[in-house]
Order: structure tokens, then C-alpha cells, then sequence
């Protein structure tokens, strides 16, 4: 699981590769919130696109996240998800309260 | 039904299990040649009926789950995940979307909505105290024949 945040003009992307499970989205919630609450993006785009693996942890992520920035007065968005992903992405209905590009 | 092949095997409920039963179901369906997305659809399944053990079955106590992978003929695959755990007082309830006993966790409530989507078939046996054992079935298309 590898995460690399860059940050351009105020928006950020926090860009993914590897496996969403329970395990290890402990790890990633830390570090992504740790990065909202101190640099207050007033956008954060979630790249999966280097993403092989999600379960519905990956959904608990993403809608915490997108509540975390919704406090913090940002917006989170999810990019390149892959057609697996979407899969579950839509299931969950997150359509409804993220952006997915 | 005949089995034609096999796999159980015994984990600790640790976390980090999640993956290596993944990994484990991975290369069993291998023999069975199973699509890009089937073989996705049954990982995730096999993902969230483990993490179900490891965060709501084992929440109080740690204890093993056991991991049976089935290959039955007409290319079924068959998963039983079971665990000696706390188990679950009202299935129905748990089997609800969104329903979730551990939002500390950011747990989704999405388990078992994702098992019941991605796998043809979804048991759920549980007792308070005795465990839970869920058992799903997938039929994999005959594109490997």
C-alpha cells in the first residue's frame, strides 16, 4: 500500500496503489487525515487509480474522508477507479455524495 | 455433491489474514480458470466475510478462522468462512445495508450486501456465543472450456 500526496494551487490529489482491505485502511485514514486536517485543501481529488484491490473498507474510507472535508470546508472527489472498482463504488451508492471522475 | 477439489486451512484472527485469504482463494480458482471480474467478485466476498470475523466475530477475544475454498462440479465454487466468535443475535438485522456495530471502525455496513451481490448464493448461520458461519456459492462461466 503506497500513498503520495501533491498539493497544486489549494487543490490536492492523494494518489493510491495497492490494496484496500480492513488492514490497511486504518494506515491510510491516518495519513489522509492527518494531511486534511493540517494543509486544509479546499479540494482533495482520491486517485485509485493504482488501486488492485477494494473491498467495502475502501467505501468507509471514502465516506469519511468526504465527511472530514465537508467539516473542514473542502470537497473530496475520487478519480480512475478502475471498472472493478466502480463495481463496488456503485453499490455503495457514493455517486450520491463524491464526484467520481 | 462430489467435490472435486479441496481447500480448508486455519487462520489467527488477525487482520493481515484478510490478504493472505485472498491470496489463498487466488490460487485455488486458478485450476478453474475463473474471468478477471469472477475472480474479483469471489476475492471480495472471501474479503469481507474474514474481516467480519476479525472486527465483529472476534471483536472481544481473538480465536481462528477457518477457510474452506470448494471447486463442485458444473463449475461451482464453493466458500465457507467460520468462526467460533462472539456470533450474531439477530441475523436478518445484520444482514441489513448499512447496518453496522463498529462505525468506530468506519465500518460501510456493506459486508454483506457486497457478498449477497458478488456471489450467486449467501448463507448465514450464527448463534450468540457460538460462532458464525457463512457459506457462499458461485457459478463460474464456461468461458475456460
Amino acid at each position: 500500500m503506497k500513498i503520495d500526496i501533491k498539493s497544486e494551487n489549494g487543490a490536492a490529489v492523494a494518489v493510491l496503489s495497492g490494496e484496500i482491505d480492513h488492514h490497511n485502511a486504518k494506515e491510510l485514514r491516518s495519513e489522509l487525515d492527518r494531511y486534511i486536517v493540517t494543509a486544509q485543501p479546499r479540494e482533495l481529488a482520491i486517485d485509485l487509480g493504482g488501486i488492485t484491490f477494494m473491498d467495502s473498507s475502501g467505501i468507509g474510507l471514502i465516506m469519511g474522508r468526504s465527511k472530514l472535508m465537508r467539516e473542514c470546508g473542502g470537497r473530496l472527489e475520487v478519480r480512475n477507479p478502475q471498472p472493478y472498482i466502480k463495481r463496488v463504488l456503485k453499490l455503495a451508492g457514493i455517486e450520491r455524495i463524491v464526484k467520481i471522475l | 455433491m462430489e467435490i472435486l477439489n479441496e481447500i480448508k486451512f486455519t487462520m489467527p484472527s488477525l487482520s493481515v489474514n484478510e490478504s493472505t485469504a485472498r491470496a489463498v482463494v487466488s490460487s485455488f480458482l486458478v485450476q478453474a480458470d475463473p474471468t478477471v471480474e469472477e475472480l474479483s467478485d469471489i476475492r471480495t466476498a472471501v474479503s469481507e466475510a474474514v474481516t467480519n470475523a476479525v472486527v465483529h466475530g472476534y471483536r472481544h477475544k481473538k480465536g481462528n478462522i477457518e477457510l474452506t475454498v470448494r471447486l463442485l462440479p458444473d463449475r461451482i465454487i464453493y466458500i465457507r468462512v467460520k468462526d467460533k466468535g462472539c456470533g450474531i443475535a439477530d441475523v436478518e438485522q445484520a444482514m441489513e445495508p448499512l447496518f453496522t456495530t463498529a462505525p468506530e471502525e468506519e465500518r460501510s455496513g456493506l459486508g454483506f450486501s457486497v457478498m449477497q451481490t458478488f456471489m450467486d448464493k449467501l448463507k448465514v448461520k450464527s448463534a450468540p456465543d457460538k460462532g458464525t458461519t457463512i457459506t457462499m456459492r458461485k457459478r463460474l462461466s464456461e468461458h475456460g472450456d
